[in-house]
This record gives structure tokens, C-alpha cells and sequence, in this order.
């Protein structure tokens, strides 16, 4: 079980850092949808059968094709630059990067593991991943559930005001 | 098993229903509307809207109630902050009408995702968990890099929404992830069971907990455009609609300091002698750097921006000590820093025509001449933005360096106060411009007479004097808010 976590759990990590890798724009998104197969696993290793599978249909299924739809509508150039090549960001990106890694390395020599919450995996394969979902959802989660489809109607609404034809300019008509 | 909505519950969130619904309903007003009619009527129902949750926030004052099992809140704290939230969507709304129609911008839908904004913004307020808080802040985040795109035929509109859109978003993700790495260490998202594992030695030693306090703070920092977070703000502020500038210097900055002092106090308040140190740092940065570039800008929305960042420090300087008195400060230096800094902007709306924006310096030369009430008001606007003594905005900076002071942050208190000498420059360049420069060949015309921007000239300047001359209700108001908040600590 460990074994499989941490394979799997390095293999998501070796796809993100692919992601910046790779200078294809294509790779990049291929490499994230590998990433994201990944982390369904590591989710389905903690019980989480639903969560994988909502990982993978909306992620990797959904959204990364779109990705992979613009990326080819727009016709990317393969070699897309990499916009920091200045002497300055480089140096400040890499102490910054250093300096968090060196805290990250500490990290490791204190205990990582909290406390456990209400429901830990145990708890989770015995009601089933789908129902607890379902449950949280609907109940102690339920105010939360509900403002997030105001959050979709505001992205909704946006995307037409944004996208909908061009305002006759001068008589000010709503073409 | 059984569940039920009950009337707490709705009780609770009063304010935020009244809202979300009002702006449905501005849709559905939208939808009647004939091509090319105006938008007054979708401006009425969104400032019926607003008073209607004003008003229930103000019944919300001196309850403590939560609702749908302990995911919001209602007490004073949330309350009058909901009611700051409604006054500046009040002053938006009135300033917004005719700059719509001259910018060929009057849609209905600006007003539905203005209230949608707002709404969000009260649920940041009231939120007593990481998921309401961040559900919260994404609405109000999506539906103003919508507002700041709204000039779709504008280069500058569009950069002003993309710029915000992106790296909004990546501020969101380190949110996200302070929020994560906290609910690892803790093993909950509920803000006050948070600050109950926390007082557990074994959780405070955690990293993961330290980790994520730095997270959060980074994600705040985006959003409440804190040094050396702030890069976005001078752009979006300049880019986006002047009515939506008037309203993102105002109403997220106040949101995010209503759910950041929640998180800080309520969940992480544990490890105070640590943020605080952090925020002291923030805070002398954001004072200096808002009020040393501000004074180059030639762009008043620009100068603008760099005055919010400004604010921002003084406001996370009173942050710092959070002591009743500093907490209490901060509620206070909302409410005057949201009428002033609205009325500055209504002014520059009322200047602008259907022909042109009047946005820099050169555009008001003499304009104090050419409209004398306009001028008298400006006067009280900037005289309050300094910080002169019978406006709100000295009062508030008065409360917040006595705090600072008070708690031994001497040096701290020090650099405000300089700073504040700063921003003479900047802010008299405004009346230098109104009252002592000879307009040069064509004069800025006499601003046509509107309703809705006088109406929002009146109320802000009357409302920034009234702090400053009569100022203790609203500090005692303000000061008991926050006295809910503290009194577990």
C-alpha cells in the first residue's frame, strides 16, 4: 500500500515538473493529464473511489482536452519562450527557491503527521466513499454547496456579458 | 437520518439571501429591457437590494448566532462589516448609473454582479470556515475581474481584467494551499476548532501549520494588495472602469481584512507573537513603498492605487497590535476610508463626459473655479485622505497609531506618521491643480448636474465630516464588534 502511494505519489510530482519542463505547450498538457491519472490513483489508495473518479472525468477528461483543444485552435509555436531570461528574476527566483527548499528539507525532521480528522480513511471504506460525500454535502456542507452555484451563475453571466456581440458603438444599442 | 433548514439558519444569512436574490431579480429585470433603453430601473431594484440587506444587517447587531451547522455566523463583528459592505455598494451603485451610459458600457448585468460581488463579500465576513471563506472570496473575486472587463472595446479595460483574472488566480492557489496544509495539521476547517487544536503543543509544532499561516497570508496579500504583493493593483486600477476602480479600492480590501482578522484571531490567534512580527514587516513596507510611488504618478486613478496600497499599511499596522483598540481601528478606518476614497472618485466621474474620461492631473486645472461645490467637497476628501483633523480619515489614523503606540510599536507608529507627511505631496497636488493652475487652452467644461454622483458627493462628504467631528458612535460600535472576536483570546 505504501509502496503504491509513493510511486504513484512520485510519478504525479515527476508530471508537474514536467509540465515545466517540456517546452511543447502540447507535452505540457499531456504531461498534466499523466499528473492528474496519478493523483486519482493516490485518491482511490485513500478510499476516495468517488473523488478519483470526479478527478479524472472533470480533470483529466474535461478540462485538459479543452486545454488541448485551444492549444491546438491556436496553433501554439512549439518553442514558446521562457519570458524570465533576465539576470535579475533568475537570481531572486533561485534564492527564493533555495530558501523555501531549505525549509521544506527541515520540515522532514519534525513530525508531519495531525491529528486525525472526522472522518480518516478507516471510517471512509467503512460507509463508502460515495455516501460520505453525499452526506457532508447535503448536510454540514450544505450553505457551502448552495453559494457555489451563485459562484457558477456569476461565472455564467460573466461569460455572456464578456463574449456576447459587440455594442452598436455610437447609438449605444444593444445589437 | 434527518436534516432540516432551520430559521436560524436563514436568519444567519440574511443579508447574504437578500442579495444573491435582489440579484437574480436584476436579471430578470434585464431581460425585459428594450434594446437601447436604460438601465434605471436594474439600478433601482440593485439599490433597493443593497438597503433592504443594510437594513437586515443592521438587525443582525447584538445576536450570536450560527447557522447551517456552524458554517457562518452571525455576531456584531460580521454585522457591521456587512453594513460597511453595503454602504460602499450603495455609493457604487450611485455613482455607476451615469458612467455606464457614457462609457456605452449599460448593461443590467453590472448591477446583478455587483450585488453578487457584495454578497460575497458578506459571506467572507460571516464565514467560520476555510471552505465559506474561500467560496466567499472567489465570488467576489470572479465577478470583479468580470466588472473590470466590462469596457470590452478598451485595450486598457481588457488588460486591466486579464492582468487581475491571472494572477488572481495563482493567489487563489496559494490560499488554497496555506488553507490545505492547515487543515492536515489541525484535521478541520472550522475556524474556531482550529484555534482549539492549536492550543495542542504537539499541532502548534507542526510545520504544516506554519507553512500554511504563511500561505494564507501570501493569498491575503494578493488580494488585499500588500507589499510585495501589490504589482497588479496600479494596472487593474487604471484599466478598469472608473465606478469599478471606486469600488475594488473600497470593498474587497474591506472583506479580506474582515476575513483575514477572523482567521488570525479566531483560528490562528495561537501564534500571534509570530504574524504579528510578519505583519509589521508588511505593514512599513506597504506604508512606504504606496506613498513613495504615488507621488510620481501623473494618472489621479493610478496615484489612486498607490494611495490604497498605502491604506492598506496603515490599516495592517492596526492589524499588528490587535488589541481591541487596534481591531477596532480597523473597522472604524473602513467605513472613513470608504466614503472618502468614493467620494474622490465620484468627483472624477461627475468631470468626465460622454466625450471624454478626465482622469489626470492636467484635466482639472482651475476645475475648482469652474465648480465651486465640487471643489468643497474634494477639499474634504483629500484633507480626509491625509488625514487633517475634523475628517473621518484622522480620526481612524489617530485610533490606529494610538493603538500601535499604546502596544510599544513605537518605530512602527514612527514610519506611519512620516508616511502620512508623505502623502501631503500627492493629496494637496490635487487642490494645487483644483485652485492655484490657470486652466490651459481648453477648460475642463462644467460638470453636467446628475442625481445619483451628486447624491454620493453629498452622503460621502457629510459622512466623512460626521466621522470626524462626531466620531464615538461609530467607534463604540466599532470597538464592541470586535470585542466578540477578542474575548476567547
Amino acid at each position: 500500500m505504501d509502496l503504491m502511494f509513493y510511486f504513484f505519489g512520485g510519478l504525479a510530482v515527476l508530471g508537474a515538473l514536467a509540465v515545466l519542463v517540456l517546452r511543447s505547450p502540447v507535452y505540457c498538457a499531456l504531461a498534466l493529464v499523466g499528473s492528474f491519472f496519478c493523483l486519482g490513483v493516490v485518491y482511490i489508495l485513500l478510499n476516495s473511489e468517488f473523488i478519483a473518479a470526479v478527478q479524472v472525468l472533470v480533470y483529466a477528461g474535461a478540462i485538459m482536452v479543452l486545454f488541448l483543444f485551444v492549444i491546438m485552435l491556436l496553433n501554439v509555436q512549439a518553442e514558446a519562450r521562457f519570458p524570465f531570461t533576465g539576470r535579475l528574476p533568475q537570481i531572486t527566483g533561485l534564492a527564493l527557491a533555495v530558501s523555501i527548499l531549505t525549509q521544506l528539507v527541515g520540515l522532514f525532521r519534525s513530525p508531519l503527521v495531525g491529528p486525525k480528522g472526522v472522518y480518516p480513511v478507516e471510517r471512509i471504506a467503512e460507509e463508502g466513499s460515495v455516501e460520505v460525500v453525499g452526506q457532508l454535502l447535503f448536510t454540514d456542507y450544505v450553505l457551502a454547496f448552495e453559494v457555489i452555484s451563485i459562484l457558477l451563475l456569476v461565472a455564467v453571466v460573466g461569460a455572456v456579458v464578456l463574449a456576447k456581440r459587440r455594442v452598436k458603438s455610437e447609438t449605444g444599442e444593444n445589437a | 437520518m434527518t436534516f432540516q433548514i432551520t430559521q436560524t439558519d436563514l436568519q444567519t444569512i440574511l443579508p447574504e439571501l437578500i442579495l444573491f436574490g435582489m440579484g437574480m431579480l436584476v436579471l430578470v429585470v434585464e431581460l425585459f429591457r428594450r434594446p437601447g433603453a436604460s438601465t434605471l430601473p436594474q439600478a433601482l431594484v440593485a439599490l433597493l437590494g443593497i438597503s433592504a440587506s443594510g437594513y437586515g444587517a443592521y438587525l443582525q447587531l447584538g445576536l450570536d448566532l450560527k447557522g447551517f451547522s456552524g458554517e457562518v455566523i452571525a455576531d456584531d463583528y460580521a454585522a457591521v462589516f456587512k453594513m460597511v459592505f453595503a454602504a460602499t455598494a450603495f455609493l457604487t451603485v450611485l455613482i455607476s448609473t451615469r458612467y455606464l451610459a457614457d462609457r456605452k458600457m449599460d448593461f443590467g448585468e453590472y448591477y446583478a454582479l455587483l450585488l453578487f460581488a457584495v454578497g460575497g463579500m458578506m459571506v467572507m465576513a460571516s464565514a467560520l470556515d476555510l471552505l465559506m471563506v474561500f467560496v466567499g472570496l472567489e465570488i467576489l473575486s470572479i465577478s470583479s475581474y468580470i466588472l473590470c472587463g466590462m469596457l470590452r472595446h478598451d485595450v486598457k479595460s481588457n488588460e486591466s481584467a486579464m492582468k487581475y483574472f491571472l494572477l488572481g488566480a495563482f493567489a487563489t492557489g496559494f490560499l488554497l494551499y496555506g488553507m490545505a496544509m492547515i487543515y492536515g495539521a489541525t484535521g478541520t476547517i472550522h475556524i474556531r476548532e482550529i484555534g482549539m487544536a492549536l492550543t495542542n503543543p504537539d499541532t502548534f509544532a507542526n510545520p504544516l501549520v506554519w507553512f500554511g499561516m504563511a500561505l494564507l497570508l501570501v493569498g491575503f496579500g494578493f488580494k488585499l494588495s500588500i507589499v510585495p504583493f501589490h504589482m497588479w493593483t496600479p494596472d487593474v486600477y487604471e484599466g478598469a472602469p472608473t465606478a469599478v476602480t471606486a469600488f475594488l479600492s473600497a470593498g474587497p480590501k474591506a472583506a479580506g481584512f474582515a476575513a483575514l482578522i477572523r482567521l488570525l484571531v479566531e483560528a490562528l490567534g495561537a501564534m500571534r507573537g509570530e504574524w504579528s512580527q510578519v505583519l509589521w514587516v508588511l505593514a512599513a513596507l506597504t506604508m512606504t513603498l504606496g506613498n513613495v510611488v504615488a507621488i510620481q504618478q501623473n494618472n489621479i486613478k493610478r496615484m489612486l492605487a498607490y494611495s490604497s496600497i498605502a491604506h492598506a499599511g496603515y490599516i495592517l499596522a492596526a492589524l499588528v497590535v490587535s488589541t481591541s483598540e487596534g481591531l477596532g481601528a480597523v473597522v472604524f478606518y473602513t467605513l472613513a476610508y470608504t466614503l472618502m476614497n468614493m467620494g474622490i472618485f465620484a468627483v472624477l466621474i461627475l468631470a468626465s463626459g460622454p466625450d471624454k474620461e478626465r482622469v489626470t492631473f492636467d484635466d482639472f486645472k482651475g476645475f475648482g473655479y469652474v465648480s465651486p461645490a465640487v471643489g468643497l467637497a474634494t477639499l474634504v476628501f483629500v484633507l480626509s485622505l491625509i488625514g487633517i483633523p475634523l475628517t473621518g480619515g484622522f480620526v481612524g489614523k489617530f485610533q490606529i497609531f494610538k493603538a500601535v503606540v499604546e502596544q510599544g510599536y513605537i518605530w512602527l507608529a514612527v514610519i506611519g506618521v512620516v508616511n502620512s507627511v508623505v502623502s501631503v505631496y500627492y493629496y494637496l497636488r490635487i487642490l494645487v491643480v483644483f485652485y492655484m493652475t490657470p486652466p490651459q487652452g481648453e477648460p475642463a467644461p462644467k460638470p453636467v448636474f446628475h442625481p445619483g454622483l451628486a447624491a454620493a458627493i453629498l452622503v460621502s462628504a457629510v459622512g466623512v465630516l460626521y466621522l470626524g467631528i462626531l466620531p464615538s458612535a461609530w467607534l463604540e460600535l466599532s470597538s464592541r464588534s470586535v470585542s466578540v472576536l477578542l474575548a476567547g483570546f
